[in-house]
């Protein structure tokens, strides 16, 4: 198994508006749903899933696969299109999202094929994903583990004490991505309890630190393939993005958190997502 | 005499030489100290203190398809925990063992942050948990062994220092049932965990001694609950008795009385911890004589709810 070939940033440009437009397409569902930190990470989701990630929808469950987590789960919407995209499950299916009695819940579940482990409860994912980078190791093989964070989710302690366990146990298959948007729930994150200097915290706990744009589509795939240049250390990829992207109306606001589009509105956000130049800068 | 958590100790650096899917996850409880892991080395982990951690790392690698045993004391799984244990291992059905040392007040005079009485009830609301109480160290590896079998993930309820055998005659645990230790129906003793095992036994002795029949039966498997042998047993029973290390509430006089009311109503006594944290110094023993978990008091309030009388 090995990585998607390297088939240019117009194949990942392509693949993250499909994602968006799933995205805002989900959010004008009965329930609506988590739309800002969707289209912070789709840019993210769409490197990983069509450049960085060894996986293979027609065998899913592959025992060298790379793991991905989202350990942000109330992104599940740009989860779930990403794994739509790639072939995991018809895209036809997202149309169900949060229907009653289907499966796409409104934090990722097991059932949905590509989700490794169910995710919502924040600062969970990081030991998930250093117990497979542990289990890799032992088992050898070249599984990459990849942990995406929400910047609000490292208020929870959970998350400090995985990634002082992960550099403890030199987890140098363990990447680390932090969806930087700088807003939470209710406001900037550095309003509420800051979190900067945000690089300088990750190294101070023993990992290595890229920043990088995170919607930059020819910068994300580099800074998450590479290893550690020393190893025994994992790395922490700090992904500057804005939430709510794609949406010039809604980009980098707080109320874009979440949200039950009309028709109107939806019909507004796929007339914004394909205006040319729109995606991205 | 030995502990169980010893036992347990013993009998997994065993096992690991055997299976190579095993894998020793510590939170730096000490357990592990000096053991000699020789080739296995390297699946013996200590996460440090870091309970939630410990209990991630261990459900990302059964993920894997590996076999993490973790260890920590009860009032950290059970509690600081435990949302790791409800998400990441039970909801998601992984073949995880928490071995839980420390439980109930086995703890004794360290007090009432390193008690855990609510355990029980907190484990076997879980679905997907299988609950388990091995009644002396000899048990554990019987029980271990057993667990091999189970593909979800089980909760291994141990205390701290050595507990005297159960009788020799005592018949071997299996896994799911309850274990029949004395025969007697007017009064039939349920009871969980090694000294309040021996608790109900002596309280049988000495409510015969009284000519009141009384048998006890031990629960080494909280769940799933053997429902069909506490009917069987108690179908004549003028008085249940539930005896645990817990708190009344939620553990296993709770899952009698559920299996009772919903079956064959019965007069059902709990004895067990009272509705408080403990409020004074004292040692394992000392702490279950102050709840009443003693084969004396036990009996005495035997004897009184059956006749109205002191023994």
């Amino acid at each position: 198994m090995s990585a998607p070939a390297d088939t240019g940033t117009a194949v990942l440009r392509a693949a993250a508006l499909r994602i968006r437009r799933h995205i805002v397409g989900m959010c004008a569902g009965a329930t609506g749903g988590h739309l800002g930190g969707s289209l912070s990470i789709a840019d993210i989701l769409a490197a990983l899933y069509f450049r960085v990630l060894r996986v293979d929808p027609a065998a899913p469950d592959d025992e060298d696969r790379d793991v991905f987590l989202l350990s942000k789960g109330h992104g599940a919407v740009a989860l779930y299109a990403a794994l739509a995209v790639r072939g995991f499950f018809p895209e036809d299916e997202l149309a169900g999202f949060a229907a009653p009695g289907g499966r796409l819940m409104a934090h990722p579940v097991r059932a949905v094929p590509g989700v490794e482990l169910p995710t919502g409860s924040l600062g969970h994912g990081l030991a998930l994903g250093l117990g497979f980078a542990c289990a890799a190791r032992l088992s050898g093989g070249p599984r990459r583990v990849y942990v995406l964070l929400g910047d609000g989710e490292l208020q929870e302690g959970a998350c400090w004490e995985s990634a002082m366990a992960a550099a403890a146990l030199r987890a140098d298959r363990l990447t680390a991505i932090v969806d930087r948007n700088g807003l939470q729930l209710t406001g900037p994150t550095e309003r509420i309890v800051p979190l900067e200097p945000l690089a300088d915290k990750w190294r101070a706990f023993g990992w290595e630190v890229r920043e990088v744009d995170g919607h930059d589509l020819e910068a994300l795939p580099p800074a998450l393939l590479a290893g550690p240049s020393v190893p025994g250390r994992p790395v922490a990829v700090i992904a500057s993005t804005v939430k709510g992207r794609g949406l010039p109306y809604a980009a980098g606001r707080v109320e874009s958190h979440y949200a039950r589009l009309s028709e109107r509105a939806l019909a507004r956000a796929y007339r914004a997502l394909d205006r040319p130049g729109q995606e991205p800068t | 005499m030995i502990a169980a958590r010893q036992a347990y100790r013993d009998h997994l650096v065993a096992r690991m030489a055997l299976d190579s899917r095993l894998a020793c996850l510590d939170s730096d409880t000490g357990l592990f100290t000096g053991v000699d892991f020789g080739a296995d080395a390297a699946r013996y982990l200590n996460l440090g203190i870091a309970e939630h951690t410990l209990i991630g790392v261990a459900a990302g690698m059964a993920a894997a398809g590996w076999t993490p045993f973790v260890t920590t004391m009860a009032a950290f799984a059970a509690s600081r925990a435990l949302e790791a244990v409800k998400i990441d291992v039970a909801y998601n059905a992984l073949p995880v063992r928490i071995a839980a040392t420390h439980a109930g007040v086995a703890a004794g005079s360290l007090g009432p942050t390193h008690h855990e009485l609510a355990d029980l009830a907190v484990m076997r609301a879980l679905p997907n948990m299988t609950v388990v109480v091995p009644g002396d160290a000899a048990a554990v590896p019987v029980l271990l062994d057993q667990l091999r079998a189970v593909p979800g993930p089980v909760y291994l309820r141990l205390g701290r220092g050595p507990t005297p055998p159960l009788p020799a005659s005592a018949p071997a645990p299996e896994l799911g049932r309850l274990q029949p230790l004395r025969g007697g129906r007017r009064a039939v003793l349920v009871a969980t965990g090694p000294l309040p095992v021996l608790a109900a036994l002596r309280a049988a002795e000495l409510l015969a001694a009284a000519r009141v029949d009384a048998g006890v039966l031990q629960a080494h498997t909280l769940k799933p609950f053997d429902t069909a042998t506490l009917l069987e047993w108690t179908a004549d029973a003028e008085l249940v008795v539930a005896v645990e290390e817990h708190w009344r509430t939620g553990g296993l006089g709770s899952a009698v009385a559920e299996t009772l009311a919903e079956n064959a109503p019965a007069p059902l006594l709990r004895v067990g911890w009272p509705d408080a944290f403990v409020a004074e110094v004292g040692g394992q023993e000392h702490l279950l004589d102050r709840a009443g978990v003693s084969g004396a008091a036990i009996a005495a309030a035997v004897s009184a709810r059956l006749d109205g009388t002191e023994l």
